[in-house]
């Protein structure tokens, strides 16, 4: 029986819709956000390919067709962005300012990271775009010579992070604007910090994907630039 | 009926942006090209919101779930990653608060500013 469910494909499809729909139930009975349905899911399907034994290509030939859905379901980002995008276009001034001293900051973190650490060129591009988009982080990654999996790995922990932490964090630091909420998100934490600012509302969903593209462009810019002058 | 249709008209969107991108081959991933290519399309009013709407919403809803396998992937880089672990994750936790508290402070002192601090807590 366990190798069966070892060597089916549907089961890690089930296995990672199964578990995010568990959490979201259990999350609508309680009325509140007990669990994350992404980190939970993540967790469950983790394990069983690290301790149960689970082959990560088994997995993925459930897994993918998820996945295919996410080059669509990212590009419908684009419709909060224009419902709302009279607000938006109200507050460039906020959307530049958010998103520039968000990227500044990483940049500054990066630098830190190769001073504190004595990072090798290749490993501090590596961290370069971390904060941004998978896709363009890793085509970034491989462009400039940094290693493209670790800048994946890296991507996807800043996003997980983010979107857990957002609601606490910004409410901590008293960020109750709702465009702000939602440029915070998506400076910091890409699309899957926006899928959880599209669950907090219109407003932070549409600013946190203009966050991504603002963001990422930003990045593609300034992130060679940095190469450079540590390399 | 409806669904199919709305789903079809995205997944041509979707493949004219692999399109735009293979002719177009810079560091910027399909799924921006799409963003950019359905806003244009929405804004220029080619597109009415309508016609992808329903479907739209639902792909916007389940986005959480569609990151999962994406998020998995991430343990297939535990082994290389253990060379550089302590600055990954220290920028990958530490860094994105930093980044997250001060883009949203800064963004909402110029909104608030801009309002002439009328929404003042």
């Amino acid at each position: 029986m366990n190798e069966f469910l070892l060597s089916s494909t549907w089961f890690g499809f089930l296995l990672s819709v199964g578990t995010f729909f568990l959490a979201r139930t259990v999350n609508r009975r309680c009325g509140k956000e007990r669990i994350n349905p992404l980190l939970f899911s993540t967790v469950v399907c983790g394990l069983e390919i690290l301790l149960g034994g689970m082959e990560y290509e088994v997995y993925y030939q459930g897994a993918q067709y998820l996945d295919v859905l996410l080059t669509p379901a990212t590009i419908c980002l684009a419709i909060p962005l224009y419902r709302q995008f009279e607000l938006l276009k109200k507050n460039i001034p906020a959307v530049a300012a958010g998103c520039v001293a968000g990227v500044a900051a990483h940049m500054a973190g990066c630098l830190l990271m190769l001073f504190l650490f004595s990072l090798e060129s290749p490993e501090f591009i590596t961290l370069l775009p971390k904060s941004i988009t998978t896709a363009i982080g890793k085509g970034l990654s491989e462009e400039l010579g940094g290693y493209p999996s670790i800048t994946m790995a890296t991507i996807m922990l800043t996003g997980i992070f983010g979107a857990v932490v957002a609601p606490p964090i910004l409410r901590l630091f008293r960020v109750t604007d709702p465009l702000a909420q939602g440029l915070a998100i998506g400076t910091s934490a890409h699309a899957a910090g926006t899928s959880r600012a599209v669950e907090l509302g219109e407003v932070q969903g549409a600013a946190s994907s203009l966050a991504i593209v603002v963001t990422g462009l930003l990045t593609v810019v300034a992130a060679p630039i940095l190469a450079a002058l540590a390399g | 009926m409806k669904y199919l249709h709305q789903a079809l008209i995205l997944a041509a969107i979707t493949f004219a942006a692999e399109i735009i991108k293979y002719l177009l081959p810079l560091p910027i991933p399909v799924s921006i090209y799409g963003l950019i290519l359905l806003f244009l399309l929405l804004k220029t009013g080619v597109l009415p919101l309508e016609k992808i709407e329903d479907v739209g919403n639902l792909l916007l809803e389940l986005m959480p779930l569609l990151l999962v396998p994406a998020s998995v992937s991430f343990i297939t880089a535990l082994d290389t990653i253990q060379a550089m672990l302590l600055p990954v994750l220290i920028m990958g936790l530490v860094g994105t608060l930093l980044v997250m508290i001060l883009t949203g402070r800064v963004a909402q002192a110029v909104i608030r500013r801009r309002k002439g601090d009328e929404e003042h807590e």
